[in-house]
């Protein structure tokens, strides 16, 4: 087990509350994997979008605000769970190392002295666990292996577009596919896996994503996934949620269930965190239960 | 599909508005039409993605001004990371939305209540930081 992996933790909004299950997970699964993971002292909201506006800087402040904090509490590397959280931070982040960037116009609106440096470097957990942490590590914490459960890795876009903030190949992603392999689960290819859920549309037009979250669970069904798996509480949401809608509109589709990756791996390795689903059911058929 | 010309000319007003907001060029496009195949909300969409750059060459303010295309957009820069002139489409759709929004339309519509009991906190906030100025 490598010594003295320890990493910064920006938490965002909702893994406090709708997606606790999320967070207990991964850091049941860091434990046990020796990374040490330190919440930061003080966070506020990551921005939640990256404002696209090229010209008005104010946006990016709530960004700003948080990896000015992880610097000065001494952190190189942080890492989150959420991929909004990571994919706004990131790109904040760059905007400051960027040629026409936008560092000394926030420095100076913000009064810093000396200011932001943009030298924090923004991870996402998977990303953190391919570059620190071998599939074989994994392999080795495995209690109740995955051998009867077909996963279908969803990764949905923020974690892969844009290209400069893209933790894998764009179209045809992969990073999820050893760590899943070495719970002893079936990895299931499927074409959507890197399509839009719908995001934020689900508060105003949960029926345009209701048509998303179908497509996208048939996609994994037709081949032959007993579950989802996904790393964004908002995609989570509308795959999961918006089921009992798609459902009223497409009878046919079986139910599928919707899992966070680190939840089957915690499950996996029987590592004790606070849940409310069994992800994998003992007794049932592979996954039928967990559908929240 | 039907085009009205404009009587500006095409590099004028509106289509420099876009321009100055998004960052992007919008006479790079030459309508191939990728972005708008592989967009993921294209079905509820009034205008597709490609037909909004086109009606912004052509400066056609009063149509992209009324365009519900936009508001459908979730920003998952599946059209950004496929154009090959690469034009970051989304961050035009957003500068249409945010001219939009400074012309002061009342073009968002809140979630109601009963929905926000259910919601997570990433949509709702997602969705006011992306649909409000």
């Amino acid at each position: 087990m490598p010594e003295g992996l320890r990493v910064g933790y920006f938490p965002g909004c909702t893994l406090k509350t709708d997606a606790r299950d999320f967070e207990s997970s991964a850091l049941a699964v860091a434990g046990a994997l020796g990374i040490e993971v330190a919440e930061l002292g003080r966070w506020n909201c990551c921005g939640t979008v990256y404002s696209l506006d090229a010209v008005n800087l104010m946006p990016r402040l709530a960004s700003v605000h948080n990896l000015i904090r992880a610097e000065e509490e001494g952190f190189s590397e942080i890492m989150t769970l959420c991929s909004m959280c990571y994919n706004t931070l990131k790109r904040t982040n760059n905007l400051f190392t960027s040629k026409n960037n936008g560092l000394a116009a926030i420095n100076d609106f913000l009064c810093l002295k000396p200011g932001y440096s943009g030298r924090v470097k923004i991870y996402h957990f998977l990303e953190f666990l391919r570059e620190k942490i071998k599939p074989e590590q994994v392999k080795d914490l495995v209690v109740r292996p995955l051998d009867s459960l077909a996963v279908a890795p969803y990764y949905g876009c923020l974690l892969l577009r844009p290209k400069e903030m893209a933790i894998d190949d764009p179209e045809k992603p992969e990073i999820l596919t050893p760590f899943l392999s070495a719970l002893g689960a079936k990895v299931i290819d499927f074409p959507l896996n890197n399509e839009c859920c719908g995001a934020y549309q689900t508060a105003m037009h949960p029926e345009a994503v209701a048509r998303r979250a179908c497509r996208i669970i048939s996609s994994a069904q037709s081949e032959g996934a007993d579950m989802i798996a996904v790393s964004c509480p908002l995609c989570h949401y509308n795959l999961s949620a918006l089921q009992g809608m798609v459902r009223s509109t497409h009878p046919g589709l079986k139910a599928m269930p919707i899992v966070y990756f680190t939840e089957i791996m915690a499950q996996a390795m029987e590592l004790d965190y606070k849940t409310e689903v069994e992800a994998i059911p003992r007794d049932a058929e592979p996954g039928r239960e967990a559908v929240k | 599909m039907k085009i009205i010309l404009g009587n500006s000319h095409p590099q004028s007003l509106f289509a420099q508005k876009i321009e100055a907001l998004s960052g992007q060029k919008l006479f790079a496009c030459y309508q191939c039409g990728k972005c708008s195949s592989g967009c993921p909300m294209a079905e509820s969409m009034d205008l597709l993605p490609n037909r909004v750059i086109r009606e912004a060459q052509l400066n056609n303010g009063p149509v992209l001004m009324s365009c519900r295309a936009v508001w459908f957009c979730s920003s998952c820069f599946a059209c950004s990371v496929r154009c090959p002139k690469g034009i970051d489409i989304a961050r035009i759709m957003e500068a249409v939305r945010t001219l939009q929004m400074m012309d002061g339309k009342p073009i968002t519509e809140q979630p109601s209540c009963e929905d926000t009991g259910t919601l997570p906190q990433i949509a709702l906030v997602s969705h006011f930081r992306k649909f409000n100025v």
